[in-house]
């Protein structure tokens, strides 16, 4: 009964989207009050029935129904009650159900926050997720209900939830990605509404910064724990292949990253508004596109796993809907977005205008490079594949200069800087790194490449301009009277984690060990400055799989520094072979060692690996999302308009054009 | 999320676990082993979906580490190895594309669209010198 | 005007690949030995150690090369079919057994029937690579002048016995009928 109960809810749910989607655009069209007062319930009444939806499922998963073929093919009884809980958006039909429920509570804050908002305005906004949401559900009725019952067939247990699945950041990585894919779509609703509206004020702007930087924290968390997943669950310790699904959530986060210093512009000196809202419009396009890729198996059926053309196509109706709807509306609406004021070359604004030029062409580069396999398809050619060598070597060229620049772009101000001022803060931070970059890898590691040289000096670099202003405020020295605001930190705290972020990948990239070796118990071996040793196996009964366990001891000269436990597991219902490898992190490295193959008898091959610094990539992504959250916070975003107006009417305090910038 | 699909079907598909050969586990030589490391890396596993040879646990993946070992044990250059490989399974099996007339477009949008971003870049910049330095305060 | 457009452009035509992308299947790889010459080898044969089976003894006919091991669930499902053709189509298929274990094979071979005229063992699977084997079954059909006709993966059905393989072999033989060569068996 239950199961029927949530997808009457579903149903509910897509009927009120309906109502959410249709009142409120009319209302605000027409002029038409009383529809525009739909909007409010509409939301929340949509936000109940799929909430309740979700819960019927989770409850389906939690009681072990199998004669619901969701739970059946993505759960078992054995499976501990936390993963039968994850298992929820552990396949394709949970999934979506989860992605709306998500869009249904963002739209409920959005709802909620945007009272104090033109009514027009807002009903727009809610009017525009009514849409999305009305879409999604349409799809997940009529193409993956995820109630749908098995009848006769009905199985004894189900058929587990994929292996790789049960792990605790793999249980956290798919909501994060989801609520930020998800969270876009508000600063596309802000967008669409604003070209309805034809105006887009900086006061607009101020209002839809939060909502970006919101879905943007939870996407970098999102994708950094992806990466970490895949670093110690898939055993080979790669932590980034550019495969096209992960291209696909980095790409609306190189866009909303865009999006980002582009509404700074807006806010603050009220340019770049037409280009704000092609971004706010691109980066939830690419969230969606990448459900698209994700689902409808375009790029990675091979073989057997047969897509279904259906759901893609369906999707992609529903892309061309969306986004093809609200680049319509750019084209003829855009113009009216122009706005008036200079800048010159030595100013913040030019800075953020290379940021933006490079970042989006960045973002095209991993679209192209990803689908450029199908436009070979799709033309007859032979196909071909681009994978990191291609990647590695394109990303770099806009990434380099852009890290160059930020350094300096953070410090510059408004419309126009003064050389001098630049020189005066910029001058140890540039000598810092360029020495530093140069010898560091020699004391260190006692050999250096051109990149990695290259690429410690930028991190550096990036580090250091982060810091400058912090500490030469706090030596009292070079301080420019105002307080660094909340946002300002923010930008720093971010930046700094991107420094922090740019070593890691430097050093683990140049200075990392490889070691794939043959093993027997007993054994010893050297590799990557640390003494192995093979202990011996032995077997392990986990909750639901069976496992064989090495035992590595690490030293470093006399002394042990680790003792690693990497298994082989076969869980019971799949039988499916997982490596789990044994990971010792340290600040300054990880050792890493997975199985690979039983040899015969008790010999194994092994992968060794030892890791320098790739603690950092990870702490850098936190500190970066950490930014993110410090920005969220300055309550100059959450100041009601009324409120605005105002302090802008009573303290208008114009002030000298050459300041240093404050705020961004 | 994809890794998943991979690790799934690369268990549909029907080959059994390999056997690692010791052979194939890399060479004794630091210099030659980080260039065997570093080829196993540019090829593709040509059944499961995406991913290096080096990384796969495929039948057809330990038995390509062990040919592309083979081959660099008789003094075979990269090049050569390569060349052999997409002889037998295609372009598809390289993750760096080779430059040809099919690839001109990918290697080429690069630097095209860079210069692109440059040229936007310097006339936004003209259009933007040329106007006054608006005073409104920024807050 | 013109540049405010310029993004709804780009993606219509993104979304004329992305529809037509979703009828391609990007697995389907021709293989690149297609219109050139079969790689030459030669293997113990399964049945003998002793003896060599290799590309010679195919050489001057239209022949078939098929790709099998014991292990592999589609090879028990064209099993059947490839009985059928040894017996009907008068083209000799020859068998590659790949990395398998060489008794199961034989057994295999005693219990479900032979359609091979002779199996070549490929236990290391170097032959495999240098045909460029992805997974069992694959089945080649080789032209009289040693030049590979086409190759198919996956289970070979009558289907795509009709639709891939026939007309290639009317092709090759022209009006003449193809020599049929009198099976070893």
């Amino acid at each position: 009964m239950i199961p029927e109960f949530g997808h009457f809810a579903l149903i509910l749910a897509f009927c009120l989207s309906l109502a959410q989607a249709v009142f409120p655009l009319v209302g605000a069209a027409t002029g038409n009050r009383q529809f525009m007062a739909l909007a409010r319930p509409a939301a929340a009444g949509q936000f109940v029935f799929c909430a309740v939806a979700y819960a019927a499922l989770a409850y389906a998963f939690l009681t072990d129904d199998f004669s619901v073929r969701f739970v059946a093919l993505h759960s078992n009884s054995e499976l501990p009650t936390f993963y039968k809980f994850a298992a929820v958006w552990g396949g394709h039909e949970g999934s979506l159900l989860f992605w709306t429920t998500v869009l249904a509570i963002w739209t409920l804050a959005v709802a909620v926050t945007g009272r104090a908002q033109p009514e027009a305005f807002s009903s727009r906004v809610i009017g525009v997720l009514g849409i999305v949401s009305a879409g999604m559900l349409a799809f997940t009725l009529l193409t993956s209900n995820p109630f749908d019952r098995l009848g006769l067939e009905m199985p004894v247990d189900g058929n587990d939830l994929n292996p790789l699945l049960q792990d605790p950041a793999m249980v956290l990585h798919p909501p994060m990605l989801y609520i930020g894919y998800v969270g876009l779509s508000v600063p596309f609703a802000f967008a669409v509404a604003a070209l309805l509206t034809g105006r887009l004020d900086r006061e607009m702007a101020r209002w839809t910064r939060p909502w970006v930087l919101g879905p943007w924290i939870f996407l970098t968390l999102g994708i950094a724990l992806g990466s970490w997943w895949a670093y110690y669950e898939l055993g080979w310790g790669g932590w980034w292949f550019w495969d096209p699904v992960e291209n696909a959530s980095f790409m609306p986060w190189l866009v909303a990253t865009a999006l980002i210093h582009s509404l700074v512009v807006t806010e603050k000196r009220g340019l770049f508004k037409s280009w704000t809202v092609l971004l706010a419009i691109t980066a939830f396009s690419l969230s969606f596109f990448g459900t698209f890729l994700t689902r409808s198996g375009i790029l990675i059926s091979v073989h057997a796993f047969a897509s279904d053309p259906a759901r893609g196509l369906f999707l992609l109706m529903l892309l061309a809907l969306i986004t093809g709807g609200a680049l319509m509306l750019y084209a003829f609406r855009a113009k009216d977005l122009a706005g008036e004021g200079g800048f010159t070359l030595l100013s913040r604004d030019a800075f953020l205008l290379a940021n933006n030029i490079l970042l989006t062409i960045a973002a095209a580069f991993v679209l192209f490079g990803t689908l450029y396999p199908l436009f070979l398809d799709a033309l007859g050619f032979r196909e071909i594949s681009a994978g990191p060598p291609y990647f590695n070597v394109v990303f770099l060229i806009p990434m380099l200069p852009m890290a160059v620049l930020l350094g300096i772009g953070m410090h510059a101000a408004w419309r126009k800087t003064p050389p001098d001022l630049l020189r005066r803060k910029l001058k140890w931070p540039a000598v810092f790194a360029v020495a530093a970059g140069a010898t560091l890898p020699w004391i260190v590691f006692g050999r250096a490449s051109v990149l990695s040289t290259i690429g410690l000096a930028i991190g550096l670099w990036v580090v250091a301009t982060s810091l400058v202003d912090p500490i030469m405020r706090r030596l009292g020295r070079g301080a420019t009277g105002a307080p660094i605001t909340r946002a300002q930190w923010g930008m720093y705290v971010a930046h700094l984690g991107l420094g922090l972020f740019i070593l890691g990948v430097t050093v683990t990239e140049s200075y990392d060990t490889e070691l794939d070796r043959a093993v027997r118990p007993g054994e010893t071996w050297h590799t990557g400055g640390y003494d192995f040793e093979f202990v011996g196996l032995r077997d392990v009964q986990g909750p639901n799989y069976t496992a064989v366990e090495g035992e590595f001891e690490v030293r470093r000269g006399e002394k042990l520094v680790t003792v690693l436990r990497p298994q082989k597991r076969v869980y019971r219902v799949r039988q499916d072979p997982m490596t789990e490898a044994a990971i010792d992190a340290a600040l300054h490295r990880d050792i890493f060692i997975a199985l690979g193959q039983s040899l015969g008898g008790d010999a194994w091959s092994v992968r060794v690996r030892v890791k320098p610094l790739i603690s950092f990539l990870w702490i850098g992504a936190v500190v970066i999302a950490l930014g993110g959250l410090i920005a969220v916070t300055d309550r100059r975003h959450r100041v009601q308009p009324a409120e605005q107006a105002e302090r802008v009417r009573v303290a208008p305090v114009p002030r000298p054009a050459s300041r240093p910038a404050e705020g961004h | 999320m994809v890794r998943i699909l991979v690790a799934c079907l690369m268990l549909v598909l029907a080959t059994p676990l390999a056997f690692a050969i010791e052979g194939e586990l890399g060479f004794d030589d630091p210099a030659m082993n980080e260039r065997y490391r570093s080829l196993l890396r540019e090829i593709r596993c040509p059944k499961c979906l995406n991913t290096s040879i080096a990384d796969s646990d495929a039948l057809i993946a330990a038995d390509l580490r062990r040919e592309v070992h083979q081959k660099m044990a008789e003094g075979h250059t990269d090049k050569e190895i390569v060349d052999y490989l997409v002889s037998r399974y295609g372009e598809f099996v390289v993750y760096r594309p080779p430059l040809q007339p099919s690839t001109w477009a990918l290697w080429g949008a690069p630097p095209v669209l860079l210069l692109i971003g440059v040229i936007v870049f310097a006339r936004i910049l003209r259009d933007r010198a040329r106007q006054p330095l608006d005073e409104d305060p920024i807050s | 005007m013109w540049r405010y457009a310029m993004p709804i452009v780009l993606f219509a035509v993104l979304g004329v690949f992305l529809y037509r992308g979703l009828y391609l299947n990007p697995g389907s790889l021709e293989s690149p030995l297609v219109g050139r010459p079969a790689p030459e080898f030669s293997l113990p044969s399964l049945e003998d150690p002793l003896r060599e089976v290799g590309s010679d003894d195919f050489a001057g006919q239209v022949a078939l090369l098929n790709v099998w091991a014991t292990w592999c669930v589609g090879c028990r499902q064209e099993h059947p079919y490839l009985l059928e053709l040894a017996r009907t189509s008068g083209i000799p298929i020859y068998g590659l057994n790949w990395k398998d274990d060489r008794a199961a094979a034989l057994e295999w071979l005693a219990r479900l029937g032979d359609p091979y005229v002779a199996s070549a063992f490929d236990s290391e699977g170097d032959v495999a690579i240098d045909w460029g084997v992805y997974g069992a079954p694959e089945t080649f059909l080789i032209g009289r002048d040693g030049t590979v006709l086409h190759k198919h993966i996956g289970p070979l059905m009558p289907e795509i016995w009709r639709r891939d393989f026939l007309p290639k072999i009317a092709k090759e033989c022209g009006s003449l009928p193809c020599p049929l060569v009198d099976g070893e068996e």
